[in-house]
């Protein structure tokens, strides 16, 4: 029993730090599949929405309210970041591309420090954090909070990019810029569109995190590293499985830190990384296409 | 159908399949040393594709391709080229990064020997070396006639020139064999005939060159062997008066072109 | 005399002559910290501005050599000289072992398993605390000695480091006017002309990883003999972005890119050291990233082949030189 109960603690902290990873994970997804640019400051966004809504809630807000204004202005810092830094170097290679989201995380990295200080600080728990006993497991309703609110997520971005005009414009760039272009959509907003709903994604999984690990602004980093390798696992242009790897790489981190150890666990997922590259570079379920010539 | 002279290239029952589309369909032929042979279809033929099996960038899924005895399929590219076969591209690869001239000396790797080490503490035959290979990048330029572009950067090189380039590059390797992917594209008038007159130079210091084209002016008119592609499918092969006595080849090809243009 | 070895001797000269002009301590130290990273970035340009192979994970090179170097000399006794060339053979096998996969991938791929290399490896520092001493860090790493000379403080090392360096650039500047240099710059060209022409290319990914990797174990040993202390934070994923930041601002298009970019950044660092918090009180920690944030979007928006190409522009010395023609002989390029 106490070998059980261990392995179901384990198991959601496991889906809560998934459910997190998954949140990035898909904003990663979009933002590639539209704009072909890997953004390493997608972690940031979940740095940037926590620690605001951290502040707002703090200057009295009511947390509802704190949390939504939170994740509109993360999404304003996206639209804004695109514009800035994305849209003035679209035609640069994919390295380039990559090196300035290095250099936006910086900044958002180094203001966070202006505004913020480095203290790690805290939200306060969603609704009453009384600890549940299941098998002899103790869960925290905030943690219910994570993996529901991730799950919701999820299931509103399938809804969007196959039901929605927009979702469905956003899907149309990604099979085919040409055409869409035809059709009267604007790629360049598209890339817009995706980034700032990347960015909101993020800040969610910050919010949602930061009540149980605490926010300071060295969390993005890591969070976005763990996200990309859930997104590689999944193939990186493919949103459910980016999320099915997010799930698979908490849980696989969370037992590794339980029955191992704390420090090696992020040596094992970014060991899953590169066993992931060079054994299955497109993913779990995708098959290799070469440049023609 | 059998052509006097030494077989340099075979092409054997080659097919390739692109997930549903065969882009080449059990394609065979011969190139003899020392002949100029045109490979030429409609759009989407299967021409480009033929000759990424045979440099080895793609992989053919059946057939075999033999280069001076070997066999070469499932070969990689640098491995075919260093057994002397070279190419040029469609959609132009110049080394954009580099000067004229440094173009045409890495054509000419493979005939030298510098190793890394030696490079970087620059040993006397480094510097033997270099110098033969320049003087040798020069005469190549000479002979596609932009020797007076030598030091200019490679990008600023109008569009001919850089065809030309490609060409100079591709006969700095002392090949035995060179394919050219629609040399003439984009090519005016002039700069087509010149290009002509290079080539017909070039195989007359013996070297053997596999073209497509789409221009049947210039096709008719230098090459010694034709292969017609369609829909991936060798419709027809030969001389080209064969060619145009050929009535599946007129039907297939030179009626559609006509109705075309 | 070409030129480009004429910019060498007087480069070397400035070298020699500095510490006999200005006496400044501060100043060595500055010198000496260039140095280091100038050396590393020697080998990264080479594998990213020439070859056009990204790595965001060089830190842990950078590491092993220092660690390797303090573990041999400090517990085992080695001589610090054997210790270094440890590290470096050790260093070149990984590099070795770590490419053979690596490079068959392009791209994001190349950068997110390059930075998974550098992590992975970071932790190791930090968890076989049996040989590293864990994030308490590595103590009495002992000073390099030659005979009777010791290279115990800042004058001395300064010889020490940039004679190392001035080897290193002058390896690389041979290594870029040659075919093996052709054949790594063709790989950035397209790798499909190059394959074309018999260019083994991964062969020479491979090669100039190995060399990239030797240059920063050997920075980062000779670093932790200076220092004497080492702990696994001054090799985090940060300090491999640091090199990249280095690499693009002094940029490829001269092997003096590696040494202007380690300037920039070394001198930057410091001049933000001393301002920010003069104008922002409350600003601790790091801060400073912002500007480094923003110097790399910057530049790569506006001035993505780094400062030498910017300066090569201004001048018109758009020519590229080869052994028989110095860009002398051509003059004014567009
Ligand atoms: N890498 C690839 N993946 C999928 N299909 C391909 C690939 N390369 C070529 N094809 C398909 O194979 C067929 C033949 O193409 P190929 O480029 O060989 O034609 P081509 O004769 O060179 O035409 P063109 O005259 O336009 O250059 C086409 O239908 C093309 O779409
Ligand atoms: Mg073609």
């Amino acid at each position: 029993m106490e070998v059980f109960s261990q392995f179901i603690q384990l198991f959601f902290s496991g889906l809560t730090i998934g459910s997190i990873y998954a949140l990035i994970a898909i904003g990663f997804v979009v933002t590639y599949n539209v704009t072909g640019v890997l953004n390493f400051a997608q972690g940031e966004f979940a740095m940037l929405g926590a620690l605001t809504a951290i502040s707002l809630s703090g200057a009295g807000l009511p947390l509802w309210a704190a949390i939504s204004l939170a994740i509109a202005i993360v999404v304003l810092i996206g639209a804004l970041f695109e514009k800035t830094a994305i849209y003035p170097a679209r035609h640069s290679s994919g390295a380039t591309l990559i090196i300035i989201t290095i250099g936006v995380s910086f900044v958002f990295r180094g203001l966070a420090i202006f505004i913020w200080g480095t203290q790690p600080k805290s939200l306060r728990p969603f609704t009453a954090n009384d600890p549940i006993t299941i098998f002899q497991a103790v869960l925290l309703p905030q943690n219910l909070w994570a993996i529901a609110i991730s799950l919701v997520g999820v299931f509103s971005m399938g809804y969007f990019f196959n039901k929605t005009y927009i979702g469905k414009a956003v899907s149309a760039c990604v099979v085919n810029k040409f055409a869409a272009r035809l059709m009267g959509i604007h790629p360049e907003k598209m890339s817009l569109i995706a980034i700032s709903i990347s960015a909101g994604l993020g800040a969610l999984a910050g919010i949602v995190i930061a009540p149980i690990s605490g926010a300071s602004y060295n969390m993005g980093m890591m969070l976005g590293m763990k996200a990309f390798v859930a997104a590689v696992i999944g193939g990186l242009t493919n949103a459910p499985a980016a999320v099915v790897g997010a799930f698979l790489l908490g849980i696989l981190e969370s037992f590794a830190e339980g029955f191992w150890s704390a420090g090696l666990k992020d040596a094992i997922s970014f060991a899953l990384l590169l066993m992931m590259l060079f054994v299955k570079p497109n993913g779990l379920f995708a098959k290799a296409t070469g440049k023609r010539v | 159908m059998k052509r006097n002279g030494q077989v340099l290239l075979t092409v054997e029952h080659i097919t390739k399949q692109f997930g549903g589309v065969v882009a080449v369909n059990d394609v065979s032929f011969d190139v003899n040393k020392g002949e100029i042979l045109a490979v030429i279809g409609p759009n989407g033929a299967g021409k480009t594709t033929l000759f990424n099996i045979v440099t080895g960038i793609l992989a053919p899924s059946s057939g075999t391709v033999r280069f001076n005895g070997t066999d070469i399929t499932g070969k990689k590219p640098y491995q075919i080229a260093q057994l002397g076969m070279t190419r040029t591209f469609q959609n132009l690869e110049v080394f954009t990064n580099m000067s004229v001239i440094e173009n045409v000396m890495t054509g000419a790797h493979r005939n030298m020997k510098t190793s890394f080490l030696q490079a970087g503490l620059r040993v006397p035959s480094v510097k033997k070396e270099e110098k033969a290979v320049e003087e040798k990048a020069m005469r190549c330029l000479e002979k596609v006639g932009i020797a007076h572009l030598a030091y200019e950067r490679a990008e600023t090189l109008p569009y001919g020139n850089q065809r030309l380039l490609e060409i100079a590059r591709a006969i700095a390797a002392e090949p035995a064999l060179i394919l050219l992917d629609e040399p003439m594209a984009g090519l005016n008038d002039e700069e087509s005939r010149w290009l002509v007159e290079v080539i017909l130079q070039l195989r007359k210091e013996g070297l053997t060159f596999v073209f497509v084209e789409h221009d049947m002016e210039t096709v008719m008119a230098i090459s010694d062997h034709i292969v017609v592609l369609d829909n991936g499918v060798k419709i027809g092969e030969g001389t080209p008066e064969e060619i145009y006595r050929n009535k599946a080849v007129v039907a297939a090809y030179l009626g559609e072109e006509e109705t075309v243009c | 005399m070409h030129e480009r070895r004429l910019g060498t001797w007087l480069f070397a000269l400035g070298i020699l002559l500095f510490p006999l002009i200005v006496h400044s301590n501060y100043l060595l130290s500055i010198l000496i910290m260039i140095g280091f990273y100038s050396l590393v970035c020697n080998g990264l340009t080479m594998l990213m501005g020439y070859a056009g192979q990204i790595s965001l994970g060089h830190a842990a090179f950078y590491g092993i050599g220092a660690y390797t170097t303090a573990y041999l000399s400090a517990t085992h006794g080695w001589s610090p000289w054997l210790s270094i060339i440890a590290g470096a053979v050790i260093s070149a096998f990984i590099a070795f072992i770590v490419g053979i996969p690596t490079f068959k991938l392009k791209g994001h791929y190349l950068a997110l398993a390059t930075l998974g290399f550098g992590v992975i490896v970071y932790t190791c520092f930090k968890e076989f605390t049996s040989i590293t001493g864990g994030m308490n860090g590595f103590f009495g790493i002992p000073s390099i000695k030659l005979f009777a000379w010791e290279f115990s403080n800042d004058a001395r090392f300064y010889y020490l480091i940039w004679t190392v360096v001035l080897l290193s650039l002058l390896f690389s500047q041979n290594i870029i006017h040659s075919r093996v240099g052709r054949a790594l710059r063709s790989i950035e060209g397209s790798e499909a002309a190059s394959d074309a022409v018999g260019i083994d290319i991964m062969r020479y990914k491979l090669q100039v990883f190995v060399y990239s990797a030797i240059c920063a174990s050997i920075a980062g040993s000779l670093y932790a003999h200076y220092v004497t202390f080492i702990n696994p934070q001054a090799f985090d994923a940060m300090l491999s972005i640091y090199f990249l930041i280095m690499v693009i601002t002094g940029g490829a298009s001269s092997i003096w890119g590696a040494v202007i970019g380690s300037s920039v950044f070394v001198l930057l660092s410091e001049l933000l050291k001393e301002v920010v918090p003069l104008v922002f009180s409350n600003a601790g920690g790091e801060f400073e990233i912002v500007f480094f944030g923003v110097l790399l979007v910057v530049m790569l928006i506006y001035m993505p082949n780094g400062l030498t190409a910017a300066w090569k522009k201004i001048t018109g010395k758009w020519r590229t030189s080869t052994t028989l023609s110095p860009a002398a002989k051509g003059g004014g390029g567009r």
